[in-house]
């Protein structure tokens, strides 16, 4: 027990610099990648302290306390992840903090706001379907759904799910809200709907979705990682290899594809969830 | 201290002009000039921004939509009137729906000159603009104003302006 609150206490203080620093090396790699100096690795940081210094246009009370409830779910999620919960309850906490984010963004009567957390529910449909598999995929190659019980596995998970993977990976791309699938929130706004989801949120509230979502990217590299990782030390160091080429690999998409309409996202996830990750289930059964 | 310094947000708008200063506002962000490795980002939002940079002179079709970007954005904020058309209209002063320059609608802090105006130019009132963002909110830390008192403040006496 003193464990896992030993461990969701260092992911709770830990995982905001993490996550604040890789946004910021996102950042100059991104501006590298266009021939620009680009902002210190540390602009994030700089971004959320000047975010709460700034004046808070509360549009309703509502909308604070769900922003609040985004943050604290996804906080939630990564802790019962890397204390080494259950990984069903884990997908199931991160859907929670998902919907909070939306209610927080329907909240407010803006057009903008409200489009941004129509395409943030299409997201979370064509997303969802492939996280499940995942967790199956985990159940299927280590006989458990407990996150210690999957990394203490002779052999690694990707072994015998490759496909997962894949497909995982597929979908990592709507989670980090990278293009080509930036539908709800870009990094960049002047597109057709302002800012989208995170539109009528100013000040502190706004700094509290962006330490959120370093908590949330955190998370999800730790899933990529978990892919990788087996009783034997050296696969840590490997999985810490490919969380990095996975994460220079976003950002190289992010940089080379221009956003693509709702549609074209629903039916390319759900194909490759199908075909790639559907398929290696499938073998996976027979085989075992 | 120097909170605002490292992070001015920008948000940009277009009035009644020529598109010269608009496209020079932009090329602010290519790799020639890049001011993203000073922190600015352009973000289209006004919730988000800290600057207002307002190219164009008013006419009677921008001037709600200029006086509704200003009170959408937070305190502290500055705005910055880029080109001689922000100024006074400019070239196009005399035409019959130019109400005239930003400070008809709003006050205006910071005026580059220029037509078009220069990058370095903008990039210049860009950095003024930091420095009075945060002398505003030395101001505002030093007198104990909370933000919100002070846009409530102003709203009131807006509307016994009105009256």
């Amino acid at each position: 027990m003193l464990e896992v609150i030993l461990r969701g206490l260092v992911f709770i203080i830990a995982a905001p610099f993490v996550g604040g620093l890789l946004s910021g090396i996102d950042r100059k790699i991104t501006a590298r990648m266009q021939g620009r100096r680009g902002p210190s690795i540390f602009q994030s940081f700089y971004d959320v302290r000047k975010l709460l210094s700034k004046q808070v246009l509360i549009v309703n009370s509502l909308q604070h306390m769900l922003v609040w409830g985004f943050l604290i779910f996804v906080v939630f999620t990564g802790v019962l992840f890397f204390a080494g919960e259950d990984i069903l309850l884990v997908i199931f906490s991160l859907t929670t903090a998902v919907m909070f984010m939306v209610m927080a963004s329907y909240s407010v009567n803006s057009p903008f706001s409200a489009m941004g957390s129509q395409r943030e529910l299409i997201q979370m449909m064509s997303y969802e379907p492939m996280l499940l598999i995942s967790a199956v995929g985990f159940y299927m190659a280590t006989g458990t759904f407990n996150i210690k019980g999957i990394m203490q596995a002779n052999i690694p998970a990707i072994v015998y799910l490759p496909g997962v993977f894949a497909g995982f990976l597929y979908i990592l791309t709507v989670k980090l809200g990278k293009s080509p699938f930036d539908l709800s929130n870009s990094h960049h706004a002047h597109q057709e709907m302002v800012k989208g989801i995170t539109t009528e949120m100013s000040g502190s509230v706004f700094a509290l979705i962006e330490i959120a979502h370093w908590y949330e990217n955190v998370f999800l590299l730790g899933i990529v990682g978990l892919f990788i990782v087996s009783n034997q030390w050296w696969s840590w160091i490997i999985a810490g290899i490919v969380i990095l080429i996975t994460f220079f690999l976003e950002i190289l998409i992010d940089n080379t594809s221009a956003r693509v309409k709702w549609d074209v996202m629903l039916k390319t996830v759900w194909a490759i969830t199908l075909v790639v990750g559907g398929i290696n289930i499938f073998i996976l059964d027979i085989i075992r | 201290m120097a909170k605002l310094k490292k992070s001015p947000w920008i948000i940009h708008y277009d009035g009644s002009s020529c598109n010269g200063c608009d496209i020079e506002v932009l090329a602010c962000l290519t790799p020639l000039y890049d001011v993203e490795r000073f922190g600015v980002i352009n973000t289209g939002n006004p919730k988000h921004a800290d600057i207002l940079l307002i190219t164009g002179g008013i006419n009677a079709q921008n001037k709600k939509v200029v006086e509704q970007i200003y009170q959408q954005m937070p305190e502290p904020k500055v705005v910055v009137a880029v080109g001689i058309c922000a100024y006074n209209g400019g070239i196009f002063k005399e035409c019959y729906n130019i109400l005239g320059g930003v400070d008809k609608v709003i006050p205006v802090d910071i005026y580059v000159p220029g037509c078009a105006a220069r990058p370095e130019s903008i990039i210049d009132g860009v950095v003024q603009a930091v420095d009075l963002l945060e002398m505003k909110q030395d101001y505002f830390e030093k007198n104990g104003i909370s933000y919100n008192k002070a846009m409530k403040n102003k709203n009131e006496s807006n509307k016994e302006n009105e009256s």
